[in-house]
């Protein structure tokens, strides 16, 4: 039997072994995969609740805040099931698995790929969980447009898992991750127009720039035809952004870990 | 074909400003256990990390079955099998799942990836525990199921980076048995880097790396020949009071390491009773005698000890 294989099956043995790993890590990590889906249901019935007498779009007097709101919880949990996920680089990086991934012979593009792909599947899994309370939402189930929802998720997931990955990998401690994730993660969300819809000027410029902005957009034209009301660019260019963002980070990603090495 | 399965000559590197190595030169014999012996600190691993790929090259060539190697050549990977000094198991999955995981990244087919797993798990008597989560696991059994786990892929080469590192005396006897039933019968060519004497004794052949340098290559006991006499340790409150004692009453040279005066003689057990007549004065706490072991040829050749920060006095 040979025990050399080709490059291909060392390229896709990469990708399988990463993605593998995070299916098979799942059922000793429930407890934190239950803590990115309960956390976004919780923020969205204590907000969504909360403002729900005060709450109002000019235009759009019909959507309440908790409809409004339930895109954007979508987001938050792709957003936290990637945060969760990619955590442990940073100790595994260092004196774990990865160290063993890193002396194989397949491409870094590839070890990224795989995990990102693993860290997805397990995203959207959630996704498609938290969809159940959409009808609760005002989002009949017959209504939504199943196959953007997927995409958007998928591609918001991949740009998301591998740019937390990157942070993951450049930094040295967990702390320094927390960091990141309380600075620039977390205001990335509050800017994606999951709150509210993005305003004229600085800021609605700044929330263009979002890519998080667009995967709000494109999962709420994804569950109301109507998009609540809000006018965002239309689906293929949303589709391109979002395809755009993810090879980007998933490029930066693989280029961050042959940068670390020369270091 | 040459016996040298891999050569690496003028390696250097340099974290920022410090430069950790400074032109290492190496000729690793195929089929041989090859030993880094220093201290840590001494640049052994970042040998090893170079070679692993881990660390980008800043200066110096290797060359792998007489063709230079590059930082990412995929044919040098997969003939190359790497033992950190924490054990690269994932604690969240059985034995079998980590050799299984381990056989996917080298891309080997379903079918052989079982056969293998099943073959090392029982080799690394953990057949019976293949079901088990890694993290149930003592330091010993996650070592055996690591040495499994490198072994997956049958690779040519193997680099160890302080293998037994944490391990009990049982648990240390026991992996080197592992290693040598792992040797015959096949060409497997061993880099092992460590601090410990009696690994390194295991090895065929040593190079003593201090500061960032080889000092010496030689086989153990060739290095302990260097030592080639008893070896007088004397413990006394003063001790360099007493060094100076016994060169000006003996004419005596000595080596000052942890807080003991060492004396390389030719006739221990005939030296000490005139040692302890002679400096009476001196009020010697205890006084033995050893035969020289590679800690001692290390301090003779680098005039620093093995453990970390120690410094030997000549």
């Amino acid at each position: 039997m040979s025990l050399r294989p080709g490059v291909l099956a060392q390229e896709a043995g990469m990708v399988l072994c990463m993605w593998r790993r995070e299916l098979l890590r799942v059922r000793k990590e429930r407890a934190r995969w239950i803590g990115a889906l309960a956390q976004p249901l919780l923020f969205w019935l204590i907000i969504g609740g909360g403002l729900s007498k005060s709450f109002r779009i000019p235009g759009a007097e019909h959507v309440g805040s908790m409809q409004y709101f339930f895109p954007g919880m979508l987001v938050m949990v792709l957003l936290f099931t990637s945060i969760f996920a990619t955590i442990s680089v940073v100790e595994d990086r260092q004196q774990g698995f990865l160290q063993s991934v890193l002396v194989a012979p397949g491409s870094r593009l590839s070890m990224v790929a795989g995990k990102v792909l693993g860290v997805t599947t397990l995203a959207v899994v959630q996704v498609i969980f938290f969809l159940v309370v959409a009808p609760f939402a005002g989002f009949p189930l017959h209504g939504v447009r199943w196959l953007l929802l997927a995409v958007v998720s998928l591609l918001a997931c991949i740009g998301l898992t591998a740019m937390n990955f990157t942070f993951a990998w450049l930094l040295n401690s967990v702390q320094a991750y927390h960091a990141i994730m309380g600075v620039l993660l977390l205001p990335l969300w509050f800017l994606s127009g999951a709150m509210f819809p993005p305003p004229g000027g600085f800021l609605g410029a700044l929330m263009m720039l979002n890519p998080l902005t667009h995967a709000v957009d494109g999962l709420r034209q994804a569950l109301a035809p109507d998009a609540l009301g809000v006018r965002g660019l239309p689906v293929p260019i949303v589709l391109l952004i979002l395809a755009a963002y993810a090879t980007a980070m998933l490029l930066l990603a693989a280029w961050s870990c042959r940068r670390r090495e020369a270091s | 074909m040459s016996d040298v399965a891999l050569q690496v000559r003028g390696l250097a590197h340099a974290y920022k400003q410090r430069r950790v190595l400074t032109g290492i030169d190496l000729d690793v014999r195929r089929g041989e256990v090859f030993g880094l012996l220093g201290p840590n600190g001494s640049g052994k691993s970042t040998v090893l990390a170079i070679l692993a790929g881990l660390l980008a090259r800043q200066e110096g060539s290797i060359r792998w079955d007489g063709r230079e190697i590059h930082a990412s050549d995929r044919s040098f990977r997969a003939d190359l099998g790497v033992v950190f000094q924490r054990a690269s198991v994932d604690p969240k999955l059985t034995a079998r799942q980590n050799l299984l995981v381990a056989a996917a990244l080298q891309g080997l087919p379903g079918a052989v990836a079982r056969t293998r797993s099943a073959e090392l798990l029982k080799a690394a008597g953990l057949e019976d525990r293949a079901g088990d989560d890694v993290g149930e696991f003592s330091g010993g059994m996650k070592r055996r199921l690591d040495l499994a786990r490198t072994l997956i892929h049958d690779p040519r080469l193997l680099l160890m980076d302080e293998p037994t590192s944490g391990l009990d005396e049982a648990s240390f006897r026991d992996t080197w048995r592992r290693l040598e039933t792992l040797r015959e019968g096949r060409e497997l060519t061993i880099l092992v880097a460590t601090h410990r004497p009696e690994e390194a004794e295991r090895c065929d052949r040593l190079a003593i790396v201090h500061e960032g340098r080889v000092m010496t290559v030689a086989t153990p006991t060739e290095l302990q020949a260097l030592v080639a006499n008893d070896v007088v340790a004397l413990d006394c409150a003063d001790p360099e009071r007493l060094r100076a004692e016994l060169k000006a009453r003996f004419g005596l040279e000595s080596l000052l390491h942890r807080g003991q005066v060492l004396v390389d003689a030719e006739r221990g057990h005939e030296l000490i009773p005139r040692l302890v007549e002679g400096l009476r004065d001196v009020r010697l706490d205890a006084v033995s005698l050893r035969r020289p072991t590679l800690a001692d040829a290390f301090l003779k050749v680098t005039g620093s000890g093995l453990a970390d920060g120690e410094e030997g006095v000549a």
